[in-house]
């Protein structure tokens, strides 16, 4: 693929035992672009997503990262992540909104002290989403929507290229939502190239300029003109499930 | 914008309480009332942007990490000094040591610190305070707080293979040694569980916890007609089963302890916090949950000696407990543990000692007082919060 392909699926399947949960999947996220992935419940989307960056290996298929096989990429700063999982943690754990975004830096300094530099690149993170008063405070007491902006802070210090976002806004308020996704449209628009999965399709057909809908097969690639205008969405959730359809 | 109204209306709020939680604030000689003075000066800050009352904690912090780092040390010293001192320099030092070890005797009218002995166990008693809680902090929010419990337990089939082995060959091959090296097994034998089990999931833990108590209890039956064995000093600690040999393998390994965690903090912590954004992040998570599984083994045959088996968890849980109630960032929480590990351990030692109790259960009892302080402290901020 071209130089400028961040993620590139050729026919990958992946499957829990012997229950398919990606099949034959072919899809690939350009440099800039906006993803928006979709589709049902249980439909293979977060693992669409962990097989894309190397949390799971296909059981066929070739996954490339940044142009190299994702089992052998090694530049961790490059991404950004944020998990379902890692909003559960940070409930409980005592550790303060700077710890969180420093982590991004983690993989850059490796075992060496952080140098002015890393605290520099979380300084300029803690700005750009606006929330450097609250940088000494404790993670568990920032609402939902402060939350996110923290992880994506910890991706903007780690310089990353590509967002990864799995249900960024669940537990989100509509106010600080809304505000969440300006801030991912003019990351993007500074080149950051975002994978975001989101239950509302109202919100993903709003932002995102390409769509992938899925419902453990790909019944959509390409950008979100013709997606809306397609039968994907039917197709893909068919019967199983109830489309979550708001305008806002 | 909203977030920037409410935030400031929360200083506001915040300072308020300060001032009237200061009045109340009062300090005392002992090292107890000095722990609630710290507690009470630690929750004061926590809900304030007030930099002055956080100046004051992290002096007060600093202050009290330095002392421990002081002491250990210290117990440092000693132990290697009394390991060298058949050689000429270390020789002298050791002699040197020990007179002004005699005349701290003769200051505070005591009859311990003459003794080497009960240097072993004090320093061994001193780096406990200090590694277990370290290790601790990562373990308690790994949501692994009973994987001590079940070390001691891999460790005491250990030192029940030690039992049997030295009585019926003539190898002298220390007890500690076969603990150590069990447990380290033990604790890969866990992570390779856990792995396949999906999830730090308690089964394999409990699975491994009775299993290997259940293999010690066997072996130490079949071979209680080989030799008297005293397997209650292991169970239940014991501050006179603490040998030269013991309190050494404790100075190597918590020299390598603490050195690996300062090595590796940022790594850790990133797991800790969130293991898949770790892993995207292409840092090997499983070398460092193996890396971590193991310090803890070592840990626990470290602190077995004085803790015994059953109370082992309790030093790299309590402390942490206690530290997260009232601790703001991790860092502090990673601070705290070890301060008040350290007066548990001196305050668990002061009790034994004066009391003629078991140094285990002393100790530990002192690490719940402290947690429960700490809970008090952090309510009782809770509760100024609500009032305003």
């Amino acid at each position: 693929m071209s130089s400028s392909s961040i993620v590139t699926l050729e026919n990958v399947s992946f499957a829990y035992g012997d229950q398919p949960a990606v099949q034959n999947v072919s899809l690939t996220v350009d440099e800039g672009d906006f993803l928006g992935l979709i589709g049902p419940n249980g439909s293979g989307k977060t693992t669409l997503l962990h097989l894309m960056l190397g949390l799971h290996s296909p059981d066929s298929g070739s996954i490339e990262l940044f142009g190299q096989p994702v089992d052998e990429f090694d530049h961790g700063e490059w991404i950004g992540y944020v998990s379902q999982q890692s909003t559960q943690k940070s409930s409980t754990m005592p550790v303060t909104v700077r710890e969180v975004v420093t982590m991004g830096r983690f993989a850059h300094a490796s075992h060496s002290r952080l140098t002015d530099t890393d605290h520099e690149a979380v300084a300029d993170a803690l700005e750009t989403v606006g929330i450097t008063e609250l940088a000494d405070r404790r993670v568990n007491q920032l609402s939902g929507g402060q939350r996110q902006r923290a992880y994506i802070a910890r991706a903007l210090a780690s310089e990353a290229k590509l967002l990864a976002l799995d249900e960024p806004t669940v537990g989100v308020d509509a106010e600080s939502r809304d505000a969440f996704y300006r801030l991912l449209d003019s990351l993007n628009a500074e080149g950051i190239t975002i994978i975001l999965i989101e239950h509302d399709i109202g919100v993903v057909t709003d932002r995102a300029n390409r769509i992938a809908c899925i419902n453990k097969e790909l019944y959509h690639h390409g950008d979100t003109e013709s997606f809306v205008e397609s039968d994907a969405l039917e197709e893909a959730y068919g019967s199983s499930g109830r489309v979550v359809h708001h305008h806002h | 914008m909203s977030t920037d109204d409410r935030d400031s209306t929360e200083s506001t709020e915040s300072t308020d309480a300060t001032d009237s939680d200061d009045s109340t604030d009062t300090t005392g000689g002992t090292e107890t009332t000095n722990a609630t003075a710290t507690t009470d000066r630690i929750e004061t800050s926590k809900r304030t942007d007030n930099t002055d009352s956080t100046g004051v904690r992290r002096t007060v912090e600093y202050v009290g990490i330095v002392l421990v780092a002081s002491l250990a040390v210290v117990m440092l010293a000693f132990v290697f000094l009394y390991w060298l001192r058949s050689y000429p320099v270390a020789g002298t030092a050791y002699t040197q040591f020990m007179l002004a070890a005699e005349y701290l005797d003769l200051l505070a009218g005591t009859n311990v610190f003459r003794h080497p002995f009960m240097w072993q166990s004090m320093a061994t008693g001193v780096l406990i305070g200090i590694v277990a809680p370290m290790v601790g902090t990562f373990l308690v929010h790994r949501e692994m707080a009973l994987i001590g419990e079940t070390l001691a337990h891999t460790a005491f089939a250990g030192v029940a293979v030690g039992f049997l082995f030295s009585a019926t060959t003539d190898w002298g091959i220390s007890l500690l040694l076969w603990a150590l090296v069990v447990g380290v097994l033990g604790a890969l034998a866990v992570q390779w569980l856990a792995e396949r089990t999906n999830t730090y999931g308690d089964v394999p833990i409990a699975i491994m916890l009775t299993g290997s108590f259940a293999v010690g209890t066997l072996i130490i039956s079949y071979g209680r007609g080989f030799t008297g064995i005293n397997i209650e000093s292991f169970l239940f600690g014991n501050l006179s089963i603490v040998t030269v040999e013991g309190a050494r393998l404790m100075a190597v390994l918590s020299v390598a302890v603490v050195g690996l965690v300062a090595l590796t903090y940022k790594q850790l912590l990133f797991i800790t916090f969130d293991e898949q954004a770790a892993r995207v992040a292409r840092l090997n998570v499983t070398w460092y949950n193996t890396l971590l599984i193991v310090m803890t083994a070592v840990v626990v045959v470290g602190s077995m000696q004085v803790l015994g088996v059953i109370l082992v968890a309790a030093m790299l849980v309590v402390p942490v407990a206690a530290a997260s109630q009232v601790a703001n960032s991790f860092r502090e929480t990673l601070y705290l543990s070890v301060l008040f590990g350290q007066i548990a351990v001196i305050g668990g030692f002061v009790l034994s000692i004066s009391m003629s109790l078991p140094a285990g259960g002393s100790i530990v009892v002192t690490a719940i007082g402290i947690y429960l302080l700490a809970i008090a402290a952090s309510s009782r901020s809770m509760a100024a919060l609500s009032t305003h």
